[in-house]
């Protein structure tokens, strides 16, 4: 079992990064990825996101350890953007590979709920030429809820 | 060494600045001396503190000391 957490300040390429991780887990029967972007619409022209040094990446990196040992999993992969992005950039990857589907569903589907409301960032949209932050909402931690 | 409080979030704009370099002493003392707006909106609860890099479980009798680092930590809105 590996847990790849990366927390990136530069523009990825998904398909490389999940093709990479197809190719490093051979025995997974399944491989299950969520690939977050950027909205296009909403007159949002664009996206920024600010995460803390000292807490952010060790944090991702504890959500894909607690992933790790509540499912059965082969491989997690765990990519965040930090930075300024534009609409249709990609801003955040989790994939879960597993021998069994269930497994690799539920492990993706945990991680990726835990990072939209509970790990270190800031997230700030520019529409109208006008930087607005975004409070959190509260469908977020009906999401997480349902984890306890 | 002074101590250093950093803002993360809107509390960055309230502040003008992501870091603020300040003289070592009680916590109390330290947002006594900023501004009014900004030392009110670094004591609403929801606003977590992280003294060195460790989320701190409360806020009680903070003493700052040279070279210490402490985050203002809004609540988050990420991915």
């Amino acid at each position: 079992m590996t847990c790849d957490v990366r927390l990136l300040t530069q523009a990825f390429d998904p398909a490389s990064a999940q093709a990479d991780f197809a190719a490093a887990h051979p025995a997974a029967g399944g491989i299950v990825s969520f690939l977050g972007q950027v909205r296009c619409g909403d007159g949002v022209a664009a996206l920024e996101l600010r995460h803390y040094g000292p807490l952010t990446l060790p944090g991702m990196e504890e959500l894909a350890e607690q992933a790790r040992r509540r499912w059965v999993l082969d491989g997690l992969l765990v990519v965040h953007r930090s930075g300024t992005m534009a609409p249709g950039d990609p801003i955040v990857l989790v994939a879960a590979a597993a021998r069994h589907r269930r497994d690799a569903f539920a492990g993706a589907e945990f991680v990726m709920d835990h990072l939209k409301s509970d790990s270190w960032f800031w997230k700030r949209e520019l529409a109208g030429g006008v930087w607005r932050w975004i409070e959190p909402r509260h469908e977020d931690f009906d999401d997480i809820a349902r984890w306890n | 060494m002074p101590a250093r409080l950093v803002f993360l979030g809107r509390l960055e704009d309230l502040a003008g600045a992501p870091e603020l370099t300040v003289a070592a002493g009680p916590l109390a003392q330290v947002l006594a001396a900023l501004d009014r707006e900004l030392a009110i909106a670094l004591l609403v609860d929801r606003v977590r503190l992280a003294l060195n890099g460790e989320v701190l479980a409360e806020r009680g009798g903070i003493v700052l000391a040279d070279g210490d680092e402490l985050a203002f930590l809004p609540p988050v809105s990420g991915g």
